[in-house]
C-alpha cells in the first residue's frame, strides 16, 4: 500500500473507531474521546519535535505537561486580594531574592578568578541568600496560607481569559526546558532523560506542597472556562429550541455543544501546531536537524553548533507540551497535581510517538488519536475479558477477585508490550518517516 | 612490464614467486572492502614466514591497514584466500584466527587503560587454560620496564611503554604469528628506535612479524620483506634493503 | 554533656539513618553502574527491577512465615533473600534474552537501549502491581530495635536517646559484606576481570577471546543479586511500596553520575554523597542546634532546610550541579 493512501486510510479507521463509539455507547463518549485525543495529538507532535527531529529523549514530558495546568490557574483565577495584602508581595520579593542569589552566584563563578576563595565566595552568597530567602518568603507564605484554608489560602490568579494561558503555559515549560536543556545537552543522550526525569519529579512535588501557589494537593477546581455552561445554555429558550428542533432534549444537547466547542477550540491549535511542524520539517532548518540526528559528528564538522540546535528544538517541543497541559486543564477545568502520574502523562505519549511513526508529524497524531482510544477502551475490555475468563470460578475465589481487583495494571503491562513490540518489529511505526 | 635489474619484484604476481614454496601466512589475491562498500584491496597479496619481519608500507589511503585486517578476519574478502600454516583461514572470525594462533595488537586502543599492566597480560592470555606465569615472565624479559611497573594502570604510562603493554598483550597467547598495526604511530623517534629493537627482538625468537608502518624509510631497514601498496594493490615487492635502494621507489614513494 | 547530646541527636537522626540510605543507594547505583559500564546504556527498569527482586523475597518470607521457619532475632526476608535473588535473576535474564540481546545485536543507539529499559520497566512495574497489588507491605520481623532510645538514655545518662534499629544494622553489615564480595569478585576472578576487560576496551576484549555474551549475562546475574539485596534492604528499614521503588530511580541514578558512570567505587561514594545531603538538607536542626548554642540564641523554626517532600530535588540538584561542572563524576567514569 502506497504511503500517500494509507495515511488518510488510517486516519478514516480511527475516525470510524470514533463514531462507532458514539453510536453504540454514547456522542458524550465519543467526543470526550476525541477532545482527549485532540490534546494528546499535540502532546505527541510536540514530542516528536525532541525525537523524531533531533533524537533527543525527553522522559519528564509529565513535568511540562503539569506546568502548563498551572498556568492556567496563574492567568484564570481571580486573585485573592486578601492573601495579597496578607503576605503576596513578601513572598514575590523573597522569590525575587531567590533568584538574585542564584544569578549573583552565577555571575561571581564567571568572574571571579579559578581557585579555592571563588568557590568558598560563591558558596558563602549561596548559603546567606538562602538564609535570606527564607527568612522572607516563609513569612509570607504562611501567611498567605493562612487566609481562609478551606476555599482559597493561595495567591490566586490574575483573573483573565483562561485561553490566555495556553501561551503562557507554552512559556512556563519552555522556561524549565530551557535550564534542563542548558545542563544536559551536549553531554551523553542518557543524560537529558534523567535529567527530564528529575525535573518532571521536582515540578510535581512543587505543585503538590506550595499551597500558596495552586493549593498543592487540596487542588483548584471551578477554573473558568473559554464556553458557555451547559446550565446557562439550557435556559437559554432560543438554545432549547434549536435543540428540539434538531430532535434533541436540551440537556443533551447543551453537553455536546459545549464539547464540541471543545473540539473546535482544540482542532484550531492543533492544525496551527501541524502546520507549523510540517513547514518547519521541510524546511532548510527541519533539514537540518535531520541531518544533525542522523550523523552528529558529520553535522558537527560542517560547523553546525548541534548544542545549541538541540536546546532550540527541545525547548520548542517541551512548550508545545505545556500548550497540551494547559489545554488539557482547562477541559478539566480543575487542577489536581496529584493526578499526574508518569505512566499517563509521559509513557503514554510516548507509545503514542513511537507508535504512530517518530519523524513524521501526521504519524504522531495519529498515534495521539489511536492510542487514547485504546487506553480508554482496552480496560473495559480487558476487565470483561477477565471476568469471562474467571466467569468458571466462584464469586468470592481469592485468585478471581485479586485478578478482578488488578485490571487496572494490566494497562502498564500492556503499554510496556506494546512499546518493546513496536520497538523491535515496526521501529518506523504505522506512518513511516518519508 | 620491465623488470629493473634488482631483485624487486613488480604487481601482484611477484609476490608469491618471492616467497618460494607455501609461506607460513599469507593472503593471497585478496580483494574486498568493508561492509557493503567498494573494494579497497584489489588482488593484493601478503605472506611472511618464521623469523621474518615483512613489512607493509605505502602512501596515506594505500589500504596498508585494511590488507592487514583483511589478513586478520576483519573485513570480508570477495576474492582471495588467507591460509595459515597450510589451512585455509578465509572464513573464520578474527577471534576464531586468535584461537588459531594469530596475535594483533589494533593501531588505537590496544591496552585496558583502567587495568594493571599484569591485568593486561592474563586478559591477553584469556583463551589460555593451563599456567601462564611463564609467558608473563618472558614478556617481562622482553619489556622489563613493564616489569617494574606491573601494578600501575596502563593507562598511566607513556606512549612507548603503553605499545610494549600492547605487543606484550598480544604474545600471551604464545601466537603463531605477530601481527603490528603501526606500533610507532604517535611515539618519538627515540621511542621508535627503541620499539623496532624489541621487534626485532621478538623476531629473533623465530616469530613471524606482520606489521604496517608510516615511517617507510625505518621499517624497511629492518624489514625482511616489503610490501609496496599503492591504490590498495602490490606497487612493489622485496626485501627491505633492496626496496629502500631501488630508483622508482624511492622516487615515487620515499621521496628521493 | 550539651556537646555529647547534640553529636547523639546528630547520630540519631542524620548520621545512622544517612548510614543505612547511603548503603541502599550504593547498592542500587552499583547495578546501575555495571550495566552502564557493560552494556552501555541508563537501565530506567532499575528501580522497577529492585521492586521486582522484593516482591519476589516478600512472597517467599511470607510463605516461609506461614510455615513457621523464623531466623531468630533476624528478619526471615534474610533466609528468603537467595531466593528472591533466583526468582529476579530469571526474570532479567529473560528480558535479556527476550528484548536487549536483539539490540546489541544490531548495534543499535545506546538511546534506543534507553528506550527499551523503559518497556521492560512498564512491563515490570505491571507485574509487580499486578501480584503484589500497589500498596505498602511490611515484611520485617524478627527484633525491632539493637538499642532502644530509652536503654541508651539509661546505659549513658545522657537525656538524648539514641536508637539502632537492627534494620539499619543489617543494612550496614549486609552491604559491606556485598560491596567486599563484587570487588573480590571484579579484582580477583578471571571472570571480574574480563568483565572490567569488556567494560574497558570492548573490540580489545573480543580480540582476547573474552566472550560477550557471557559477560552480559554475569552482569545481568550480578545486578539482579545487587538490585534485589538493596531493595530487600530498603523494604526492611523502610516499608515495600512499588511506586517508591521507581521513585528511587532518581536518587540512584544520581549517585551513579555523581560518582562517574560505570565506576563502582564512584557509585558507592556517590550514594553516600547523596543520602547524606538528602537526610542533611531536609532534617530538622532545632534539636541539634539547641544543644550546641547558648539559650539565648536557640532557633525558633525547626531550622529545616527544605521539607522532606523536596527531598528527591536534592539528588536533583546535585545531578545537575554534577553535570554542569563535571560531566564524568567525581572518581573518572566512562567518557561522556
Amino acid at each position: 500500500m502506497s504511503t500517500s493512501l494509507k495515511t488518510p486510510l488510517l486516519f478514516a479507521v480511527v475516525a470510524a473507531m470514533i463514531i462507532a463509539t458514539g453510536q453504540m455507547q454514547s456522542w458524550n463518549t465519543a467526543l470526550q474521546i476525541l477532545n482527549f485525543g485532540l490534546i494528546s495529538a499535540i502532546m505527541a507532535l510536540g514530542v516528536n519535535l525532541q525525537w523524531g527531529f533531533a533524537g533527543l529523549f525527553n522522559v519528564g514530558i509529565m513535568g511540562f505537561v503539569a506546568l502548563g495546568g498551572l498556568a492556567t490557574v496563574i492567568v484564570s483565577m481571580p486573585p485573592t486580594t486578601e492573601a495579597w495584602s496578607a503576605g503576596g508581595l513578601r513572598i514575590l520579593l523573597g522569590l525575587a531574592m531567590g533568584a538574585a542569589t542564584i544569578v549573583a552566584g552565577i555571575l561571581l563563578w564567571a568572574r571571579l578568578p579559578r581557585g579555592r576563595m571563588r568557590g568558598l565566595v560563591v558558596a558563602a552568597v549561596l548559603v546567606l541568600g538562602f538564609a535570606l530567602f527564607r527568612m522572607v518568603f516563609d513569612g509570607g507564605v504562611s501567611a498567605v496560607e493562612a487566609v481562609n484554608p478551606a476555599s482559597t489560602g493561595y495567591l490566586g490568579g490574575l483573573g483573565l481569559p483562561i485561553l490566555l494561558a495556553w501561551p503562557l503555559g507554552g512559556v512556563l515549560a519552555a522556561g524549565a526546558a530551557w535550564i534542563i536543556g542548558k545542563t544536559a545537552l551536549g553531554l551523553r543522550s542518557d543524560y537529558l532523560a534523567i535529567a527530564t526525569l528529575g525535573i518532571a519529579e521536582i515540578i510535581i512535588a512543587v505543585m503538590k506542597n506550595e499551597d500558596w501557589l495552586a493549593r498543592g494537593v487540596k487542588n483548584v477546581i471551578g477554573l473558568p472556562r473559554p464556553l458557555p455552561y451547559e446550565v446557562d445554555l439550557q435556559q437559554d429558550p432560543g438554545f432549547a429550541a434549536t435543540a428540539t428542533s434538531l430532535g434533541l432534549d436540551p440537556v443533551t444537547a447543551s453537553t455536546l455543544y459545549v464539547k464540541l466547542g471543545y473540539s473546535a477550540l482544540f482542532t484550531v491549535v492543533l492544525v496551527v501546531l501541524l502546520v507549523l511542524a510540517q513547514r518547519a520539517l521541510h524546511s532548510p532548518w527541519g533539514r537540518m536537524m535531520r541531518a544533525i540526528r542522523d550523523n552528529e559528528v558529520a553535522a558537527e564538522a560542517m560547523g553546525k553548533d548541534v548544542t545549541r540546535r538541540h536546546l532550540q528544538i527541545f525547548i520548542l517541543g517541551s512548550a508545545v507540551c505545556g500548550i497540551a497541559g494547559a489545554m488539557m486543564t482547562t477541559l478539566d477545568s480543575q487542577l489536581t497535581p496529584g493526578a499526574y502520574q508518569p505512566l499517563r502523562f509521559t509513557f503514554l505519549i510516548w507509545v503514542m510517538v513511537i507508535v504512530g511513526g517518530s519523524g513524521n508529524n501526521l504519524g504522531s497524531v495519529l498515534g495521539g488519536f489511536l492510542i487514547w482510544f485504546l487506553w480508554v477502551q482496552v480496560e473495559p475490555v480487558g476487565l470483561w475479558a477477565l471476568e469471562l475468563l474467571t466467569s468458571g470460578m466462584a464469586e468470592d475465589n481469592a485468585l478471581r477477585m485479586h485478578l478482578i481487583d488488578s485490571a487496572a495494571h494490566m494497562r502498564l503491562l500492556t503499554m510496556g508490550v506494546v512499546l518493546l513490540l513496536v520497538l523491535r518489529f515496526s521501529p518506523k511505526g504505522l506512518l513511516p518517516e518519508k | 612490464m620491465s623488470t629493473p635489474n634488482t631483485s624487486t619484484a613488480r604487481g601482484g604476481a611477484g609476490a608469491s614467486a618471492l616467497a618460494g614454496d607455501a609461506p607460513f601466512l599469507i593472503g593471497e589475491a585478496m580483494t574486498g572492502g568493508y561492509g557493503k562498500g567498494p573494494d579497497i584491496l584489489h588482488a593484493c597479496t601478503i605472506a611472511v614466514n618464521p623469523g621474518e619481519i615483512a613489512v607493509i608500507v605505502g602512501p596515506n589511503g594505500a589500504g596498508k591497514s585494511t590488507a592487514m585486517k583483511a589478513v586478520f578476519g576483519m573485513l570480508d574478502l570477495r576474492e582471495g584466500h588467507v591460509r595459515l600454516d597450510g589451512e585455509d583461514i578465509t572464513h573464520l572470525s578474527p577471534q576464531e584466527r586468535v584461537r588459531k594462533g594469530m596475535g594483533f595488537v589494533p593501531q588505537t586502543s590496544n591496552i585496558f587503560t583502567s587495568m594493571t599492566v599484569e591485568e593486561n597480560l592474563e586478559m591477553g592470555a584469556f583463551i589460555r587454560t593451563n599456567d601462564i606465569r611463564e609467558t608473563i615472565e618472558q614478556v617481562f624479559d622482553l619489556f622489563p620496564i613493564l616489569r617494574d611497573k606491573r601494578r600501575q594502570p596502563a593507562g598511566e604510562l607513556s606512549g612507548g611503554q603503553r605499545q610494549q603493554v600492547a605487543v606484550g598483550r598480544a604474545l600471551m597467547t604464545k601466537p603463531k604469528v605477530l601481527m603490528l598495526d603501526e606500533p610507532t604511530a604517535g611515539v618519538s623517534p627515540i621511542v621508535m628506535d627503541e620499539l623496532f629493537d624489541r621487534i626485532i627482538e621478538v623476531s629473533r625468537t623465530g616469530l613471524p612479524i606482520l606489521m604496517v608502518e608510516q615511517n617507510a624509510r625505518q621499517a624497511l631497514e629492518i624489514a625482511d620483506k616489503g610490501y609496496v601498496l599503492v591504490q590498495g594493490a602490490n606497487a612493489f615487492t622485496g626485501t627491505g634493503r633492496d626496496l629502500l635502494n631501488d630508483a622508482d621507489v624511492r622516487k615515487s614513494f620515499l621521496g628521493g | 554533656m550539651e556537646f555529647l547530646n547534640a553529636f547523639v541527636a546528630l547520630s540519631n537522626f542524620v548520621l545512622i539513618p544517612a548510614i543505612a540510605y547511603g548503603s541502599q543507594l550504593a547498592l542500587g547505583a552499583l547495578g546501575v553502574t555495571l550495566i552502564y559500564g557493560i552494556l552501555r546504556f541508563s537501565n530506567f527498569a532499575h528501580g522497577d527491577t529492585m521492586a521486582f527482586g522484593t516482591m519476589a523475597t516478600v512472597l517467599i518470607t511470607w510463605w516461609f512465615q506461614s510455615m513457621g521457619v523464623s531466623f531468630g532475632p533476624l528478619p526471615t526476608a534474610l533466609l528468603a533473600l537467595p531466593f528472591g535473588i533466583a526468582v529476579c535473576a530469571a526474570f532479567v535474564l529473560l528480558t535479556d534474552r527476550g528484548i536487549y540481546r536483539f539490540y546489541r545485536r544490531v548495534k543499535a543507539k545506546p538511546i534506543i537501549l534507553v528506550m527499551a529499559s523503559l518497556g521492560v520497566m512498564f512491563i515490570m512495574n505491571g507485574l509487580v502491581r499486578f501480584i503484589i497489588g500497589p500498596d505498602d507491605q511490611r515484611f520485617a520481623d524478627g527484633a525491632r530495635f539493637i538499642v532502644t532510645a530509652g536503654e541508651f538514655k539509661k546505659m549513658t545518662g545522657l537525656s538524648e536517646g539514641l536508637a539502632l534499629k537492627s534494620t539499619q544494622a543489617i543494612t550496614l553489615v549486609t552491604a559491606i559484606v556485598v560491596v567486599a564480595a563484587l570487588f573480590w569478585f571484579l579484582n580477583k576472578t578471571r571472570t571480574g576481570k574480563s568483565m572490567r576487560a569488556y567494560s574497558d576496551n570492548e573490540d580489545l576484549a573480543l580480540l582476547s577471546g573474552i566472550n560477550p555474551e557471557r559477560v552480559v549475562m554475569v552482569t545481568w546475574l550480578i545486578v539482579a543479586g545487587l538490585a534485589t539485596i538493596a531493595g530487600v534492604l530498603y523494604g526492611l528499614d523502610k516499608s515495600f511500596k512499588p511506586f517508591t521503588y521507581f521513585q528511587l530511580l532518581l536518587p540512584i541514578f544520581a549517585s551513579a553520575i555523581v560518582g562517574g558512570l560505570g565506576n563502582p567505587l564512584g557509585a558507592i561514594a556517590g550514594g553516600f554523597v547523596i543520602a547524606f545531603s538528602e537526610v542533611m538538607v531536609t532534617y530538622a536542626w532545632k534539636k541539634v542546634a539547641g544543644y550546641l548554642l547558648p539559650e539565648a540564641w536557640a532557633p525558633d523554626g525547626l531550622v529545616q532546610l527544605m521539607s522532606t517532600d523536596y527531598k528527591f530535588a536534592v539528588s536533583f540538584a546535585i545531578l545537575l550541579i554534577v553535570l554542569l561542572f563535571k560531566p564524568t563524576g567525581l572518581f573518572k567514569g566512562k567518557s561522556v
